[in-house]
């Protein structure tokens, strides 16, 4: 946020002077109001947020809780079921609607995790690529093919069969396998940037490397960067379901949407809930998510 | 073109390099697989005579002139399961997987070219808002999960396909469709976009002038157009339809090269995923250059 502001501020000093402005918060809450994608972007991200931290007391019931009573129950409005178990019960009577609730943490959680780790790396790689050029960048540019050239969930599979399945494992996993795009961007970003008079003033009076890179290049690779690592929390949380689902990713007793998903398959003839519910939270938070990286595109990138 | 190709094939080799030597370093960071190749009871005797007759006493650098003097003449080693060689495995499983890819690519192209060209055209109509609308929708949901949701519609509540398998066309239609729709929804947002941009050129406007009926300018000189980048986007999403076969494979029990894949991943069967992921981005990048080609063919203004 401070960068943005920092961005925001700039542009007043460009554009309106004199102009009394309005806070930083209240200007970036009248953008977000005007894109209705946006709003319910933002809103439902949010909520998923709250969800993950107050898991444990939005959560009705344990979400391990076997209950044998309770045995497949179908969602209240169904007949059978009741509002004892809003989403209805799993095979072993757990409450769905509690699984779903706790399994938003994991995917929030190694969303935002392995995006950062992937951000790290690929900025790192982009940088070094772009400023010096050469016999690195070719090198590194190699290694980004290379990995193009493998599916991201075929790598990822390859990883997790040598390492076994654990959480730790999955951030790296997804981490190390996403890191190609950022790189991709900022060397793009910093191969017409370095051209530019300020880096070239830089230069000529003898900034050292390091700083240039840190001082000049990388501020001004920040709000793609952002865009691209929203968008990249959708796409991750995705193959973290899938790689859970395929019974590779996170392992029981923690809960993930793609492994009560997993659960459910079993079921699908009888209790089509159990694969349904998850499902939707996914899609649900996914496309909140590209609609708040969409909308940050709008106003990050006048360009786009 | 001569010179391109071969230029274009050398390319090739270093990347296959990079993923063989990657995949080596993984194996052999993960230490050996002897633990599970013999049975529980085995004595310490055993274990290091396996391990000795297996190579795996070696230093790194030994290991590795071993298993790329193996590589060159396709040899990626025994299977432990099946007890064979683990190349014609995985050659025996590709038709299936290619089978699958390829009718999704049908699927895919059937949907997104004239839905995007549609919604190009009729730009801000309920057909485009519902066209794009989709695209976002079908790139949030998780592929796996449509396919689940494909099978409790039209397998399990309809009774139209088969659940599961391979075998007859009713077999193949709804994972094509499963994996077809996500890469058409991609697909269509590109010729939406591709499409808009050439639809304001010079030459179009003159096309209209010139009295030639929309239909024609529409389908012959902008779409033709429009079909570059298109191209090379298809290529590029031949990785994400590999690595949607592996899950979808899963889903519909299809018996291709994903579900070995994940089979061997669950068992350690080290020579089938070296084997595999060897094979899968041979695939993807044959696919690459195929693109480069048409590229080529398609529009003579490039030069390489």
């Amino acid at each position: 946020m401070s960068v943005n502001s920092q961005l925001q501020n700039q542009n007043q000093t460009v554009t309106s002077p004199v102009k009394q402005t309005p806070s930083t918060f209240v200007r970036w809450l009248r953008l977000l109001l005007k894109s209705k994608t946006g709003t319910f972007g933002f809103i439902i991200v949010l909520a998923v947020i709250l969800v993950a931290i107050f898991a444990s007391s939005l959560a009705p019931y344990d979400p391990n809780m076997i209950n044998p009573a309770a045995m497949l129950k179908p969602p209240f409005w169904l007949e059978g079921g009741s509002m004892e178990h809003i989403l209805g019960t799993d095979n072993l009577g757990r409450d769905i609607l509690s699984r779903i609730i706790y399994g938003s943490q994991v995917s929030l959680a190694v969303g935002l995790s392995a995006v950062a780790l992937a951000g790290i790396i690929g900025v790192f790689v982009g940088l070094v690529a772009g400023y010096y050029g050469g016999f690195i960048d070719n090198l590194l540019m190699r290694l980004v093919d290379s990995f193009l050239a493998i599916p991201t969930i075929l790598f990822a599979l390859v990883i997790l069969s040598i390492f076994g399945p654990s959480v730790t494992t999955l951030i790296v996993v997804l981490g190390i396998t996403n890191w190609v795009q950022y790189a991709r961007l900022v060397r793009g970003e910093v191969l017409s940037i370095k051209e530019r008079e300020f880096v070239k003033a830089a230069k000529s009076i003898g900034v050292r490397d390091n700083k240039i890179i840190l001082k000049h290049l990388l501020p001004n690779v920040v709000s793609p960067f952002i865009v691209i690592s929203t968008l990249s929390v959708a796409t991750t949380i995705i193959l973290e379901a899938s790689l859970s689902f395929l019974g590779l990713g996170i392992q029981p007793p923690t809960i993930s949407w793609g492994g009560i998903l997993s659960d459910g398959r079993d079921y699908i003839a009888t209790s089509w809930w159990l694969a349904t519910f998850p499902g939707l939270a996914i899609t649900i938070t996914v496309l909140a998510i590209i609609f708040l990286g969409d909308w940050l595109r709008d106003v990050l990138d006048p360009r786009s | 073109m001569g010179k391109f190709l071969i230029r274009r094939l050398l390319q090739i080799i270093p990347v296959l390099f990079i993923i063989s030597f990657v995949v080596f370093c993984l194996v052999f960071v993960a230490g050996d697989p002897v633990a599970l190749m013999l049975p529980e009871d085995a004595s310490p005797e055993d274990i290091e005579q396996l391990r000795e007759s297996l190579g795996l006493n070696e230093p790194f650098h030994v290991q590795y002139f071993t298993y790329m003097l193996g590589l060159v003449q396709l040899d990626f080693g025994d299977s432990f399961r099946y007890n064979q060689s683990a190349l014609p495995i995985v050659l025996e499983r590709l038709p299936a997987t290619l089978e699958l890819a390829a009718a999704s690519m049908i699927v895919a192209i059937i949907i997104a070219i004239p839905l995007g060209i549609w919604s190009a055209t009729k730009k801000n109509s309920p057909l485009d808002f519902l066209a794009t609308g989709g695209a976002v929708l079908w790139k949030a949901m998780p592929n796996f999960w449509l396919g689940i949701m494909l099978i409790l519609l039209f397998s399990v509540t309809l009774g139209w396909f088969p659940v599961s398998g391979r075998g007859s066309f009713s077999h193949l239609i709804l994972p094509a469709i499963t994996l077809g729709t996500g890469i058409a929804a991609e697909m269509t947002r590109l010729i939406r976009s591709s499409m808009l941009e050439i639809l304001n050129q010079d030459y179009i406007r003159t096309a209209k002038s010139k009295g030639i009926r929309n239909f024609y300018v529409v389908n012959k000189h902008a779409f033709r157009n429009a079909l570059i980048p298109v191209v090379t986007i298809t290529a590029l999403q031949t990785s994400t339809l590999v690595g949607g076969t592996l899950v979808t494979e899963t889903v519909f029990s299809w018996p291709g090269l994903g579900q070995l894949l994940i089979q061997a991943v669950n068992t350690r069967d080290m020579a089938i995923v070296q084997a595999s992921v060897f094979i899968i981005a041979f695939v993807v990048i044959l696919m690459n250059l195929i693109a480069d080609i048409l590229y080529k063919i398609l529009d003579p203004r490039i030069k390489y």
